[in-house]
């Protein structure tokens, strides 16, 4: 069947091949590692100690444990979710479909640009008691902190993202007789994955950052409320340990992000590269 | 300069029953001010290879893209098959310079990508077909890569058995070497003179390469700059049955490509 045989092409591209270091990939070593060497420091300067309110990683560990078994962090958790989970969801869904609504049609860019752009440039935090005026103390109000602070940032990348689809391959899917809804769906979305999604990973930090200045700043509530309550009282190490979690959190959350990423949108990523 | 046949009045094979694709009269500007084409008239006759070739900014893609149906014309018409034509249609396949591939899609899923547009078939048919051209144009054993794990000239491969898919009679092939390196430029000439011998498609070839352009043409179209108008139309007659090496050797191709060059320098400043 073959007509034509293959010409002198060889394979190219990014096939680095990963070593192995006792018995996993080097990228996984090399961020275990990094990741000790981080708490080594903390657990030194903790020790030294730089300052009387900066507890070693041992102890805030250990204030980590304790709020574990007692329950008070899974409490402040169930408390911080509710106005994170629906805030960030509401981004997500809606600042995905303006972002790209924005980018595919000018009238929609001219709308919304203006107020996303405000709205991420201005200092949230400050505007956060004006939430209060408007809808009180409640979940509605923290829900719309965490709506302000993800939303502009997940709408932002998404209009980028698909303004910046690779043109020639728009041209591409209509010189085929792709439809408009084909040129959309088969090439600009998938194009613009990549970044859609790393502003859906910014988007979810931010997220929780406004959760965060939320309960700090509105009512002390939830992991907000552990953070400042013992801060008050001076147990540094259960403040810190209050901290961690909300770091590990956000960022267990962003790496799931990137796992639904590949597996949906970018099969050729998986292939060990 | 008598090697090749050359028509300088660029109307004069325009019209014909023996041309698929005819452009008419075609105008295009760019804005207000940049003038890119100015009243072209050109036949492209049925089972040729036919070359645009001139200077960059002479508007030969422009044109090929006009055909396409890719951009629009300022003013003119194009007809395929003696009727106008407006955006692109399934007689017409493109071959893209940057090779325009799916990164996200395997081998075999962008080969069926332009089937899959148009939902021709059902998805083994068209898989099955798919698996025909990538055989046809020599990537057979590389269906489930990503275009990013292979070469240049593979991934044009994978450009040129997706415009083959469609099974369009006119294919348009913009620069498609121009991004491969010399070697497999040359052996990717010599394939598709070999694969279209067998298909008897249609060719619009746009090119900048002298070369290139006597190599593979049956009709040559030079263009001048600035606006892009028709300088000549000329015909390289070589015979298509020596082997490549005779024929970068032979008399009527080197006096080709001299005659070309000769046209074209003046517009080199």
């Amino acid at each position: 069947m073959s007509a034509v045989a293959p010409s002198v092409d060889k394979i190219s591209g990014p096939t680095k091949k990963s070593e192995k270091i006792l018995g996993m990939t080097d990228t996984l070593f090399y961020r275990i590692v990094s990741v000790f060497a981080l708490f080594a420091i903390w657990e030194i300067a903790g020790r030294i100690p730089i300052s009387v309110a900066f507890p070693t990683f041992s102890s805030t560990m250990g204030a980590l444990w304790d709020m574990i078994l007692d329950g008070r962090m899974f409490n402040a958790y169930a408390e911080t979710l509710k106005p994170l989970a629906v805030g960030v969801s509401i981004s997500a869904v809606f600042g995905v479909a303006i972002g790209v609504g924005m980018g595919l049609n000018r009238l929609m860019q001219w709308f919304w640009e203006p107020i996303f752009v405000v709205l991420q440039a201005s200092p949230v935090a400050a505007l956060i008691p004006l939430i209060t005026y408007a809808y009180g103390i409640g979940l509605t109000a923290k829900t719309v902190a965490v709506i302000m602070l993800a939303a502009p940032i997940i709408v932002l990348n998404s209009y980028k993202a698909v303004r910046n689809a690779n043109p020639s391959l728009i041209q591409m899917c209509q010189s085929f007789q792709g439809t408009r809804f084909q040129v959309i769906w088969q090439v600009i979305i998938p194009s613009a994955a990549p970044v859609i999604f790393a502003g859906l990973r910014l988007g979810v930090a931010a997220g929780f950052i406004g959760v965060i200045l939320a309960e700090l700043l509105i009512t002390p509530t939830g992991v907000g409320d552990l953070i400042s309550y013992h801060r008050s009282v001076a147990e540094y190490q259960y403040m810190y340990a209050a901290v961690f979690t909300v770091i590990l959190f956000s960022a267990i959350m962003v790496g799931l992000l990137e796992v639904a990423e590949v597996k949906y949108f970018r099969p050729e990523k998986k292939k060990g590269h | 300069m008598s090697t090749a046949a050359v028509a300088q009045m660029p109307d004069q094979n325009a019209s014909t029953e023996d041309n698929i694709v005819e452009v008419r009269n075609i105008t295009k500007y760019y804005g207000e001010d940049i003038h890119a084409l100015d009243s072209i008239n050109l036949g492209f006759p049925t089972g040729q290879m036919t070359t645009l070739l001139g200077p960059s900014g002479c508007g030969k893609t422009t044109l090929l893209k006009i055909i396409a149906g890719l951009l629009e014309t300022t003013e003119g018409e194009v007809l395929i098959h003696g009727k106008p034509v407006f955006g692109p249609g399934p007689e017409r396949a493109f071959v893209f310079q940057d090779f325009a591939l799916l990164p996200w899609a395997t081998v075999i899923e962008n080969v069926g990508f332009g089937l899959e547009l148009t939902n021709k078939g059902t998805k083994p048919e068209r898989e099955e077909k798919a698996k025909h051209y990538i055989n046809e144009v020599g990537l057979g054993g590389f269906e489930y890569k990503y275009p990013h794990e292979l070469s240049g000239g593979m991934r044009q491969r994978v450009g040129l058995a997706r415009a083959l898919a469609v099974n369009a009679e006119v294919l348009l092939m913009d620069e498609p070497f121009s991004a491969v390196d010399e070697q497999t430029r040359r052996k990717f000439q010599e394939d598709l003179l070999y694969l279209l011998a067998n298909e008897k498609k249609s060719v619009i070839f746009v090119t900048h390469s002298i070369e290139e352009a006597v190599y593979v043409s049956d009709q040559i179209v030079l263009l001048s700059p600035r606006p892009g108008r028709i300088h000549s139309i000329i015909r390289p007659e070589i015979s298509r049955d020596s082997t490549p090496d005779e024929i970068r050797r032979d008399k009527r191709y080197l006096d080709t490509v001299e005659e070309i060059w000769t046209n074209l320098r003046k517009y080199l400043d």
